[in-house]
């Protein structure tokens, strides 16, 4: 995924709150993807009011670079689902 | 696929599904017990339209509920859901607040006009029942014609170009060696093909013996599904996966959990394949309607609790076949925390040998059209 692009919830998901994170719905593809963390999910909806994906995941890293890697790439796999796009 | 993230570990999906979701993922909405054919193994009884059933706007009231709740889409059955004179309103209705539709159908009433307005629809999917890949085949389950019937309704979806419809297969005895005569078929028409396992619901009860697969058709199916990337199951052989490697799917029983039915007047049982009193959640029109009863229900409750220590506990194949189908198990007099008839272990028939046939339970909803007796009269 190109991380420095700004990005956003697709407008083709529907996401329902589950008690594990998220279930998402993609309305063309009629795959059913599951966000396991609360913290993805929090993540996801952060995309939009930063100006690229490293932003947002250096705000919920918080310095912890490990989890920024494991951040980045469970939004790259989002992004190929059709979860997340470019805005 | 799943995403993940933790460094903490966090419980399997299937493990946390166990608990139940918010709302359903897969649900299944029968619209009618009425029904233009009377297949031998209907799993709904349905023949004849119950008074009782929802009114268009009480329908309307359960589509509200299910957007509310998230639920993105809804496989509606029937009974054939085409003979509802308000379907098309109904789908209409779900598809704008965003409740996507898979319907089944037996295809009769799906005309030229029919597949045309299907086909201008988005977010909708149609699923047409065949379960013999010739007429002969066919025909002694679903009924005389209704092979060339289903036919010409996939034509018709064709000359619409409604794009990838599918075909639901239920595996009997007698087409199991069918199967790649039915994917040659589905890919003849750009169709997708969906497999699924024969239970002895509704009036499957009284066939299920005679039509369910032997033990090495069983294997049969499994092979070949695990040599096919595009076939759908429902998820149903589950029970298969204790052969090798898992089938693709949650593998789980869903019932109550992920999965539930609302039957055509309202009720809520726990999957499309337990129409009984037992497995009975509730009805839509109760105060507090789908959302209470999903949510609060004492059975759907329990039914999210870990299992009871049975006879499968002990089994090495547990993990993977995790017992069984529920309904299958209900509807052959097996006690639901034993092997499924149908284990590939073979613990199965022993169980099955041990019930007395006439303990065996029936759905409690029963619309079968009364059967036709011939008259002749007799001059002296």
């Amino acid at each position: 995924m190109n991380s420095t692009a700004p990005h956003q919830l697709s407008s083709r998901i529907g996401l329902r709150p589950e008690p594990f994170g998220a279930m998402a719905y993609h309305f063309d593809t009629r795959r059913l993807v599951f966000l396991k963390t609360p913290a993805l999910v929090d993540l996801v909806h952060s995309l939009e009011s930063f100006d690229s994906v490293d932003q947002a995941v250096a705000s919920a890293a918080a310095g912890d670079e490990h989890k920024a890697t494991l951040l980045v790439a469970a939004l790259s796999s989002l992004e190929e689902a059709g979860v997340i796009c470019e805005r | 696929m799943n995403v993940e993230l933790t460094k903490k570990p966090v419980p399997r999906l299937v493990d946390q599904l166990q608990y139940g979701l918010s709302a359903p993922i897969c649900m299944t909405w029968e619209l009618t017990y009425a029904c233009n054919l009377e297949c031998v193994h209907c799993l709904s009884s349905s023949g004849q339209r119950d008074p009782r059933e929802l009114t268009t706007e009480e329908a309307k009231g359960v589509i509200d509920e299910l957007a509310a709740l998230k639920v993105f889409y809804v496989n509606v059955g029937g009974g054939e859901p085409l003979v509802r004179r308000d379907f098309f309103e109904l789908l209409d209705y779900a598809i704008g607040k965003r409740v996507g539709v898979k319907f089944s159908t037996n295809g009769y009433l799906l005309d030229e006009a029919k597949a045309k307005r299907l086909a201008e629809m988005d977010y909708l999917d149609i699923q047409l029942s065949l379960d013999g890949a010739d007429a002969a085949t066919n025909d002694p389950i679903r009924g005389e014609g209704s092979y060339a019937a289903v036919l010409k309704a996939m034509d018709n979806l064709k000359a619409a170009d409604f794009g990838p419809f599918k075909i639901s297969v239920v595996a009997t005895r007698h087409n199991v060696s069918q199967l790649d005569e039915f994917k040659a078929l589905a890919d003849s028409y750009g169709a997708q093909l969906r497999v699924t396992r024969l239970r002895p619901s509704g009036r499957g009860v009284d066939v299920y013996q005679e039509l369910r697969p032997t033990q090495a058709q069983q294997r049969e199916i499994y092979n070949w599904l695990m040599n096919q990337t595009d076939v759908l199951t429902g998820d149903s052989f589950f029970h298969l996966s204790a052969l090798g490697e898992s089938l693709p799917g949650l593998n789980m029983c869903g019932a109550g959990r992920v999965v539930c039915l609302i039957d055509p007047i309202g009720d809520v049982y726990a999957c499309p394949f337990v129409i009984h009193d037992e497995f009975m959640a509730g009805n839509v029109r109760d105060d507090g309607g789908f959302a209470k009863v999903w949510k609060e229900s004492e059975l759907f409750l329990s039914l999210r609790e870990p299992g009871a220590e049975g006879a499968c506990n002990s089994c090495g194949a547990y993990d993977a076949c995790k017992g069984g189908c529920m309904a299958t198990k209900f509807f052959t007099g097996l006690p639901l925390d034993g092997p499924d008839p149908d284990c590939v272990k073979g613990y199965g028939d022993d169980a099955l040998a041990a019930v007395d046939q006439a303990s065996i339970p029936h759905s409690t909803q029963d619309h079968s059209k009364p059967q036709r007796v011939a008259i002749t009269s007799a001059r002296s």
